[in-house]
């Protein structure tokens, strides 16, 4: 295998992860504070049709982004009001956010379908980009470098600010958060909200860059791997994105294994990525050992009642 | 100002009413919604609720669209009871169906009526090992159950996709991805009704799911096993000190709903299909889900939410033809029903109370203080 194509390659593994990193940075902010929001896919959904939608109408791909982020805002603020509003149990509201999500997109993709967008163009970086390999990095778009940008933003805020600190401490107990006067309900409704938003912003990478198509259910579980890969990644924002990189290779190896003709049935080499799920939760849960960085409140809702 | 108070008793009527105030807001955002898209709301919420029914034969194909939704909702909520999330049940109907077609394809010439039962036994089997999978890596290594039987279900569908592609396809099919058909022992016959003869496609895995819920009931409210599984859900603590097994638990109710959504594979093939395709559920795994939830847990009631699910399942696919509206909305009102259900749950054991701006705080700071008391308590005892 030669230089050149080898760095295809690694580019096609990075174009790969985007979408899983923006998602899962998000769930991960989301997490923190200790709402587990399993509607990933249903928010990825909402952003990739509302990119697409938006990309299509006016145009602008750039436009597109914005249109993702705030489609997957716009949903996750339901399942926000049912899960800090009311106290809804936090798996079901999730199940029912993707279901809704998975639902709602078709409907409004359905006149969508069949059309094609121009995609967000490659912002290449002179000089550094030839460099073999790392040239690569260098050779993304607009929305790739951006995830970088709130991945990096993503850790500085919560490992270093005082609104992170706040944010974690309401995560691992909210009774002890409340009782030193923080605002429980107001902290996890930003954090859900930010995970919606980068959730519909991985969603609106699938049409604005992988393929300039809608197709219903197009996320095809990636909402669900990313929720895996904040487990995997021990509630760390870069390990998230090393976890990304990871499934990206595996998905372009299923790729690269069925234009080779492989002597694996295809549908074997399209399983990789999610039976590689399965063996890093085993691998990450064993022994207890994700419950490092696990928020302890995680999934446990918080009422306050007369 | 919003506030929510805990109800000391909870009123009968609100247990009965919530289902059905969710069914209702329910149809209503989904007049919204069509009339936002630019559908007629009134003409569409005729097709999607009340056109199914407009023919007698259509209560046996609304029959046959609720089996699979009852069965497999009983088995979930076996697990939803015992706190253990199986969210994986349309794969482990994949893999029931591939247990039972691969029986069938075995015997091509079988005439005995053990035939059927074979099939079935091998079709729970095979979901209820597909169901261990999640629950056997949850109890030994703690790895989410819910996202583990959710990737079995997307390996289940490129496993039975393989399948009837490349070593059980039918060499006779002109390339298509189908199987042999099953020889006729295999089939599930159409029910006749006496006194009404044929009721549309109305079929023998019906009662067979009447019985699966009423057995779910019996053995959840009535037996040892199933206030143990009531326990683990409620009071995982008090359980461990009542010697019950949580791990037992778990995998038995793993097991069980995985078992369960196999049956339901094995009879949507036997029953409506005939053979093996690539696919075989329209998310019947999913959409079981919503009927568990409507039926608040309780496997009596999933009779009745699964038909209300299929009309909306059976509605989908007439308002598609004659509206041209997609498939996808009956995700919609799903995704809606849950939504609706969940919070009825908690109205069901808050009330909501207005307050005025002062009183809030004045809550928040009663609250605040309670929690500095719990806190201190905490950590000196």
């Amino acid at each position: 295998m030669g230089l050149v194509m080898a760095d295809e390659l690694l580019l096609a593994i990075l174009l790969t992860s985007v979408p899983l990193i923006l998602a899962a940075t998000g769930e991960l902010v989301a997490e923190k504070s200790g709402v587990l929001n399993l509607g990933v896919e249903g928010m990825m959904l909402m952003g990739a049709v509302a990119a697409f939608g938006v990309a299509s109408l006016t145009g602008s791909p750039y436009l597109g982004i914005l249109g993702g982020g705030l489609a997957g805002l716009l949903i996750s603020l339901i399942f926000a009001v049912f899960v800090l509003g009311l106290a809804t149990n936090q798996v079901a509201t999730g199940l029912a956010l993707t279901i809704f999500g998975t639902g709602l997109s078709g409907l409004i993709g359905a006149p969508l379908v069949g059309q094609s967008i121009d995609g967000l163009p490659s912002l290449i970086i002179p000089w550094i980009s030839d460099i073999p390999m790392i040239g690569a990095f260098f050779r993304l778009d607009f929305l790739a470098y951006l995830a970088v940008v709130l991945v990096g933003l993503t850790a500085y805020v919560l490992n270093h600010t005082q609104f992170g600190l706040v944010l974690r401490a309401v995560g691992i107990n909210h009774d002890s958060a409340h009782a030193l006067g923080y605002p429980v309900l107001r902290v996890r409704f930003m954090a859900v909200l930010f995970g919606g938003f980068m959730a519909g912003l991985g969603g609106g990478y699938l049409p604005l860059v992988l393929t300039p198509h809608w197709a219903e259910g197009m996320t095809s579980g990636r909402g669900w791997i990313a929720l895996a890969l904040v487990v995997f990644a021990s509630w760390r924002p870069w390990r998230v994105t090393a976890g990304a990189i990871l499934f990206g290779g595996i998905t372009i190896m299923q790729l690269v294994g069925q234009a080779r003709g492989w002597a694996v049935p295809s549908q074997f080499l399209s399983m990789l990525p999610y039976f590689a799920t399965i063996v890093v939760l085993v691998l990450i849960s064993r022994g207890g050992r994700a419950q490092f960085g696990a928020p302890a409140h995680l999934g446990k809702n918080f009422l306050i009642t007369r | 100002m919003i506030i929510l108070q805990k109800r000391k008793d909870i009123p009968t009527y609100l247990t009965i009413a919530v289902p059905i105030i969710a069914i209702l807001i329910t149809v209503l955002a989904g007049g919204i919604i069509f009339a936002l898209l630019g559908y007629p709301p009134l003409a569409a919420l005729y097709e999607f609720f009340i056109a199914p029914l407009s023919r007698p034969d259509q209560v046996g194909n609304l029959l046959v669209k609720a089996c699979p939704l009852i069965i497999i909702s009983t088995g979930l909520i076996f697990c939803y009871r015992a706190n253990v999330w199986n969210i994986g049940a349309e794969g482990q109907l994949i893999l029931g169906a591939m247990g039972a077609g691969w029986v069938a394809l075995s015997f091509p010439e079988a005439e005995s009526p053990f035939m059927i039962v074979a099939m079935a036994v091998m079709a729970m089997l095979a979901g209820a090992l597909w169901g261990a999978i999640p629950g056997l890596l949850k109890i030994r290594f703690k790895a989410s159950e819910i996202l583990v039987s959710l990737m079995l279900t997307y390996i289940a569908i490129f496993l039975v996709d393989w399948t009837v592609r490349s070593p059980w396809r039918d060499p006779l099919a002109f390339g298509f991805p189908l199987t042999k058909a099953y020889p006729d022992a295999g089939l599930i016959p159409v029910m006749s009704l006496p006194g009404i003869g044929r009721l549309g496609q109305l079929h023998w895995g019906v009662p067979v799911a009447f019985l699966v819920a009423i057995c779910g009931w019996f053995y959840l409210t009535r037996s040892l096993g199933g206030y143990q599984i009531k326990l683990m859900g409620d009071a995982p603590r008090a359980g461990r000190f009542a010697g019950f097994n949580q791990g037992r638990v778990t995998m038995f109710v793993m097991m069980v709903s995985g078992g369960l959504a196999g049956l339901a594979g094995m009879i949507e093939v036997s029953a409506n299909i005939g053979m093996l395709q690539p696919q075989i559920s329209f998310g019947y795994g999913f959409t079981a889900i919503i009927v568990a939830f409507l039926a608040r847990l309780n496997p009596l009631a999933a009779i009745a939410a699964g038909l209300v699910v299929a009309l909306a399942e059976l509605g989908g696919d007439t308002a598609q033809i004659s509206m041209r509206i997609p498939k996808v909305v009956t995700g919609i009102f799903n995704g809606i029903l849950l939504f609706m259900l969940l919070a009825g749950e908690t109205l069901t054991h808050y009330r909501i109370v207005w307050v005025g701006v002062t009183e809030k705080a004045n809550i928040e700071k009663a609250s605040i203080e309670k929690a500095n008391i719990k806190k201190d308590g905490a950590s000196h005892g």
